[in-house]
């Protein structure tokens, strides 16, 4: 057990943080510390013309294998790369979900014509992904789903609805989990399907959302199609590749969302410290529990990221997302006590004002997407102190 | 970087577990802690003296390991998980830490091979109340008498005192430095009190310091102030603690888990129902947290040279994170347990009154946190 970083090490934070500052610059200079959670809307096109310059940086997908085009980086680096892309302000990765998600997934259980056809658009920033499992109505109970695959004239014909689908209204692909078999239930009879999203009979509907922007989506299947060859795994066994992709959920990535953190915490402070709500002993208290629970989070992080090479979950990977996401909504609710009657003033000329309100209220919504609050205490009741599963 | 434990460490932390599930169960601790010093001393001749826990983060040359912080962590939590009666904590982390960090190397020498061999036990008496002592708190005056010193002072609250061969006794000078003395019990001058404690598996001595006329050389840390060392002794003794929190909270998860899992209500175990399983799961989620915290503010602090202002305010995080998790982990074992809970008999009492015994240690959490945040302020 040891954190220190080597010499070597070092030389490699050096050498992304010089690759930062000379390329966040110019045009993408109104990019820093933008596109975070509640900030989904900032720049889209912008940000995509930033993830082609990553890519061009060798800076995409930096844990694939070399022979994929990433760079195979260590634990180590991977680390480090994400800390410092976080720490220069590096913006919400648009390709988030294609790099961190379908990637290793296609990596893990794709056919090698697969690879060859989805890695490259990926790690070039030519294709952007979103995430077709949640339905109206199944919520968490993401085994209830309704939406239909029928293979007919060789082809899967997709109809049903897809909900909460972040970002669907800037990607162009799409991965679905819909059920291929006729009166199963459940887990069973369910397929993966990869699917574009640009074709007749999809529709995308944004969802207005209580920040009052749109970052989640409907998605309409009305006989949309997916290629035999882009299925992954066998038609009926959707759920297991399902389950092995949330597995990648919790990458790196998590460590450069944990900067991110940083960075909103300190934006709080400053603001404490500018109107005199630090003087208030319970601002204090809770300051000093946010900046305790960041501590937590990378170590917890770090511990989480260092034993996960049998690809199980670990007992401190199960209680990540709960602790994270009940973490950051306390901050928000922190963010807006410490502006006190000014939270609730709309100032277009107060960038940062602006970031914590978005924050404030998009964090509402960190306890109950990717498992709900609930479900993450079933999870770790149920799999990790081997209790009793509910009773179906 | 690796966040995991290496084989040496793996395999310090299972045979230590092991070593108390045989040695130290409930029946043991119990016997224990009826005992008029509340040590299990076979338990601590083994454990110091054969098995080499003294010696862990003691440096070669001086007899012992020369391993960190980190080792030190892995032992606590063991020894918390088993609310084992020994005097450890008091002795190899207290006393010897503030001698290793800030004693003078040539008249601490012998004393820390000692401590580290397990001869001699240690007691620390840092402030007068010791409990909520600060780095740079004092339990006494010193004054230069002829060639040696004269201490007066008194702390009520020294772990394990009562058995101590001797104590390591913070005193400040009439030049407002910070010193650190060696006392024994029976040098002229000294009382040592039994006191009664709640926490019966870990009692407290006072300390009574009245014109004891001490030579030159029972002063350890020479002529240099003490303060910068007691700091990263302090960092690394809540550290230390914090481990032996995470352990005891863990205690506290294990049996509830094990007793709801068992225990049948209205034809199910109560395990099943939804609302006792997320308590449990509370439980997890905060013990993991403050074990990541604990195991990586020891990694920190193991490399770290002078303690600096981020490393001692991680270390205050550990401990208040780890002291709230227990509460939290104690208060739910008796809950969980119902009515058996309240008893004598169940242990979710042992471990409720550690939680509460060691939650003062080194100030409260808020105070702890009040002080992380200064920090946050630049204040």
């Amino acid at each position: 057990m040891k954190l220190e970083f080597s010499a070597e090490d070092e030389a490699f934070r050096r050498e992304v943080a010089e690759w930062m500052k000379a390329n966040l610059v110019g045009e993408f200079e109104v990019l820093r510390f933008r596109g975070g959670p509640g900030d989904e809307e900032a720049y889209p096109a912008l940000r995509k013309k930033w993830e082609r310059k990553l890519a061009e940086g060798g800076w995409a997908c930096v844990n694939w294998p070399q022979e994929h085009g990433g760079r195979g980086l260590s634990l180590a680096h991977q680390v480090i790369f994400h800390e410092e892309y976080a720490r220069a302000g590096g913006p919400g990765r648009l390709g988030h979900l294609g790099e961190g998600l379908i990637g290793p997934t296609i990596l893990a259980l794709g056919s090698e014509d697969q690879k060859q056809r989805f890695l490259p658009g990926i790690r070039e920033g030519r294709d952007y992904w979103c995430q077709g499992y949640s339905e109206p109505g199944a919520g968490s109970d993401l085994a209830n789903v309704q939406t239909k695959a029928v293979f007919e004239d060789g082809k899967w014909k997709v109809t049903g609805q897809k909900v909460w689908t972040s970002l669907a209204h800037e990607c162009n692909w799409i991965f679905v989990l819909a059920r291929c078999e006729a009166g199963s239930k459940g887990h069973k009879g369910l397929i993966f399907l990869l699917m574009p999203l640009d074709q007749p009979g999809v529709e995308v509907r944004p969802i207005k959302q209580l920040t009052g922007t749109a970052e989640f989506n409907e998605v309409f299947f009305d006989g949309a199609v997916a290629l035999p060859e882009n299925v992954i795994g066998e038609p009926g066994d959707g759920w297991k590749v399902a389950m092995a992709l949330l597995a990648f959920e919790r990458g790196t990535s998590t460590l450069g969302q944990q900067m991110h953190f940083i960075h909103e915490l300190e934006l709080i402070a400053a603001e404490a410290k500018k109107n005199g709500a630090y003087a208030d002993p319970s601002i204090r208290q809770r300051i000093a529990l946010a900046w305790a629970g960041l501590r937590a989070m990378r170590y917890n992080a770090l511990r989480m990221l260092s034993g996960t090479e049998g690809g199980t979950l670990p007992r401190e990977g199960m209680m990540y997302k709960y602790f994270w996401s009940n973490w950051h909504r306390d901050l928000g609710k922190l963010a807006m006590d410490i502006l006190g009657n000014e939270s609730m003033v709309v100032d277009e000329n107060d960038l940062t004002r602006q970031k914590l309100q978005g924050m404030f209220m998009f964090t509402r919504s960190d306890t109950i997407y990717a498992g709900t609050n609930e479900i993450q205490l079933n999870i770790i009741s149920e799999r990790a102190l081997g209790l009793p599963r509910e009773p179906r | 970087m690796d966040f995991v434990l290496n084989d040496d460490q793996e395999i310090i932390r299972a045979s230590a577990q092991s070593f108390l599930n045989d040695h130290s169960d409930s029946p043991k601790v119990r016997a224990a802690m009826a005992t008029p010093d509340g040590i299990d001393t076979a338990l601590w001749r083994q454990a110091a003296t054969e098995l080499g826990w003294c010696a862990t983060d003691v440096p070669e040359d001086l007899g012992g390991l020369g391993l960190s912080l980190v080792e030190v962590a892995l032992l606590m939590e063991q020894m918390g998980q088993r609310l084992a009666c020994l005097p450890f904590f008091a002795s190899a982390v207290l006393a010897a830490g503030a001698l290793r960090e800030a004693g003078d190397a040539d008249r601490c020498a012998e004393l820390l091979g000692q401590l580290a061999a397990g001869e001699v036990t240690a007691a620390a008496a840092f402030s007068a109340d010791d409990i909520g002592w600060r780095p740079g708190a004092a339990a006494a005056t010193a004054k230069q008498a002829g060639a040696g010193w004269q201490l007066d002072g008194a702390a009520r609250c020294v772990l394990h005192g009562s058995a101590a061969d001797l104590f390591v006794v913070a005193a400040r000078d009439e030049a407002g430095a910070l010193r650190l003395f060696r006392v024994a019990p029976n040098d002229a001058g000294v009382t040592v009190s039994r006191r009664k404690t709640v926490d019966e598996t870990r009692p407290y001595a006072q300390l009574t310091l009245k014109g004891a006329a001490l030579a030159e050389e029972r002063c350890l840390s020479g002529a240099a102030d003490a303060t910068v060392g007691m700091m990263k002794a302090t960092a690394q003794a809540m550290v230390a603690l914090a481990a032996e929190q995470v352990g005891a909270a863990q205690s506290c998860l294990d049996i509830t888990v094990a007793y709801v899992s068992e225990r049948k209500q209205f034809g199910r175990v109560i395990g099943s129902f939804q609302a006792v399983k997320h308590r449990c799961a509370e439980m997890m989620v905060k013990i993991e947290a403050a074990r990541s915290l604990a195991l990586g503010a020891a990694c920190r602090l193991a490399v770290a040279g002078p303690v600096g202002d981020e490393d001692f305010a991680e270390a205050e995080a550990a401990k208040f994170y780890a002291t709230d998790a227990l509460f939290f982990c104690a208060q739910e074992a008796i809950q969980l347990h119902g009515g058996v809970g309240f008893t004598w008999e169940y242990d979710p009492q042992l471990y409720f009154k550690r939680a509460q015994a060691t939650a003062a240690w080194f100030g409260s959490s808020s105070a702890l946190r009040e002080d992380i945040a200064s920090r946050v302020f630049g204040q």
